[in-house]
């Protein structure tokens, strides 16, 4: 599946070649090709267990590799080193985990990681600005992250994530446990993030209207 | 001085059947309260006789022997079998587990034997297997069931942890940062027992060596010296040991990568049976074909 050729304003940013993925016998598809510039955001469409997910998973290298060739900004996996390919192509998971202490203590835990040392840290004017666009106010950085609800656990998720200004952002159903009006807000706040930098998303999502409303464009999977 | 020349008093055959009346008692038990144990206890009770007369005429030869290597031979039999049992505890497997397990036993029970036979205690000579052999076997007996606890509660964890896992390594963790919290926490349990038993030693438990000692006429002073450096031996290898295996694991279900490998976990079934030659030749066979299929799949990253 090649891309249109993209123009000079929208850089490449990242490029998957032959992809193949095979779940036991059955091959959930082969020489899958996959091209994302500057300002793309990318829906995916295919109907249930076509692989979805495990192509997001592909993409940010957490599953042992089957086949294909990866580049972020031109450079192979290898060159960034695994940890800083990840923080850069970042993959948000359907089913978002937070561990023990307050919603602030899970945002800044990913701070401490190796791989981000020297890169920024704990930004409590920025979360906050983004929490008062979801319609929260700073109260929910005191929560205990163990008993938030399903969609606040993905508005954690998300934030967290966000926080590191990855490259490629790849959201797994980000707004499946939220309401309607939280959901235009996550979706807006979104798309000024990407408009904000040489950034790029790829959307999975079950709601074919908010492919619709988000998506520049759709990768169909075959089936 | 000879263990069959000193003080205890001799159990004759007469007494020796008479002690096996006392597993009336349970077996009675069992049969008024229809527990349905009456069988394995009598079938455990056979066992345990039978075992323990072979393992008396085997150590009766064994310590006639002045054979550094056949000792050491017998040593090395010892921890391939406490090697295997600690694997066989476990509710998952993965291919090499068992030569990881051997590795960590081994490496572990020779170190801080050997420095107490060569140090501590220093029997003339070093290899003197009525010293060696015992020490050998508390010390494997021990670091047994660390092993076995850190290894299934390593595996349990990973596995039912994945997601955090995995959210660590999306967020940009190394596989070290993303599986430390696992790795301790394997490590804390298989350490428990080891610091429970030392806390109560004396209080709670006589230890069976020591109570062997006096029995047979030592003086308590004496033979509570030799729990002292026996406690520690089990202590350090115990550490070292689930160290190791923990270790060995970690590197075998994690990548290079920073990835998660749990597609080389595999579930068993209960396998409450002590069968360890015919597990460990089933599981090989299991494991090598499971890593074969992987391999066909493999291809290269960029």
């Amino acid at each position: 599946m090649p891309d249109p050729p993209t123009a000079l304003d929208r850089p490449l940013l990242l490029s998957a070649a032959g992809l193949e993925r095979r779940l036991g016998d059955r091959r959930l598809w082969s020489r899958l090709d996959l091209e994302l510039a500057g300002g793309e955001r990318l829906g995916l469409v295919a109907p249930s267990g076509a692989g979805k997910t495990l192509l997001l998973r592909t993409l940010a290298l957490l599953d042992p590799p089957q086949a294909g060739r990866f580049s972020l900004l031109g450079r192979p996996p290898a060159a960034w080193g695994l940890p800083r390919w990840r923080a850069m192509v970042a993959y948000l998971a359907q089913r978002p985990v937070a561990g023990g202490g307050t919603v602030e203590t899970n945002l800044r835990a990913p701070w401490r990681f190796q791989e981000r040392r020297g890169r920024g840290g704990w930004n409590y004017e920025r979360i906050t600005g983004w929490l008062a666009a979801l319609g929260r106010d700073h109260s929910f950085l005191s929560y205990d992250a163990e008993r938030l609800s399903g969609g606040e656990l993905q508005l954690l998720a998300l934030l967290r994530t966000l926080q590191s200004d990855p490259t490629v952002l790849l959201l797994d159903e980000p707004t499946a446990s939220l309401d309607g009006a939280t959901t235009a807000a996550v979706e807006a706040l979104l798309i000024a993030w990407l408009a904000a930098g040489p950034r790029a998303a790829v959307l999975i999502s079950h709601d074919s209207e908010q492919i619709e409303r988000f998506a520049t464009r759709t990768l169909e999977l075959p089936r | 001085m000879t263990p069959s020349s000193s003080g205890a008093l001799t159990i004759s055959d007469g007494r020796l059947a008479l002690s096996g009346l006392l597993i009336l008692v349970n077996v009675g038990l069992s049969a008024a309260l229809r527990l349905g144990l009456s069988r394995s206890l009598l079938l455990a009770s056979v066992r345990m006789v039978v075992q323990l007369l072979l393992v008396g005429f085997v150590l009766e030869w064994l310590f006639r022997q002045d054979d550094a290597p056949l000792i050491v031979l017998v040593g090395a039999a010892m921890a391939l079998i406490a090697g295997v049992s600690a694997v066989q505890r476990t509710r998952q497997r993965f291919a090499g587990i068992y030569l990881n397990s051997l590795l960590s036993v081994m490496a572990s029970s020779a170190l801080v034997t050997g420095l107490a036979v060569t140090g501590l205690i220093q029997p003339q000579p070093w290899y003197n297997p009525q010293y060696l052999i015992p020490l050998l076997g508390m010390v494997l007996g021990n670091t047994l069931n660390g092993l076995s606890l850190g290894l299934d509660r390593f595996m349990e964890g990973l596995r039912s942890g994945r997601d955090q896992v995995e959210t660590d390594l999306a967020l940009g963790a190394t596989r070290w940062e993303a599986c430390r919290a696992v790795v301790r926490d394997a490590i804390r349990v298989a350490m428990i027992p080891t610091i429970n038993s030392m806390m109560v030693m004396g209080l709670v438990s006589l230890p069976g060596m020591m109570t062997g000692q006096i029995l047979q006429g030592a003086a308590p002073a004496a033979a509570v010296r030799y729990q002292i450096v026996i406690l520690f031996m089990i202590a350090s290898a115990t550490a070292l040991g689930v160290f190791a295996v923990v270790g060995l694991a970690y590197g075998r279900l994690t990548s290079a990568d920073h990835q998660l490998r749990l597609d080389r976990l595999v579930k068993v079934g209960g396998q409450a049976e002590w069968r360890p030659a015919g597990a460990f030749l089933s599981w090989r066979r299991r494991g090598r074909s499971q890593e074969m299929a992987l391999g066909k799949n493999n291809g290269q990253q960029d």
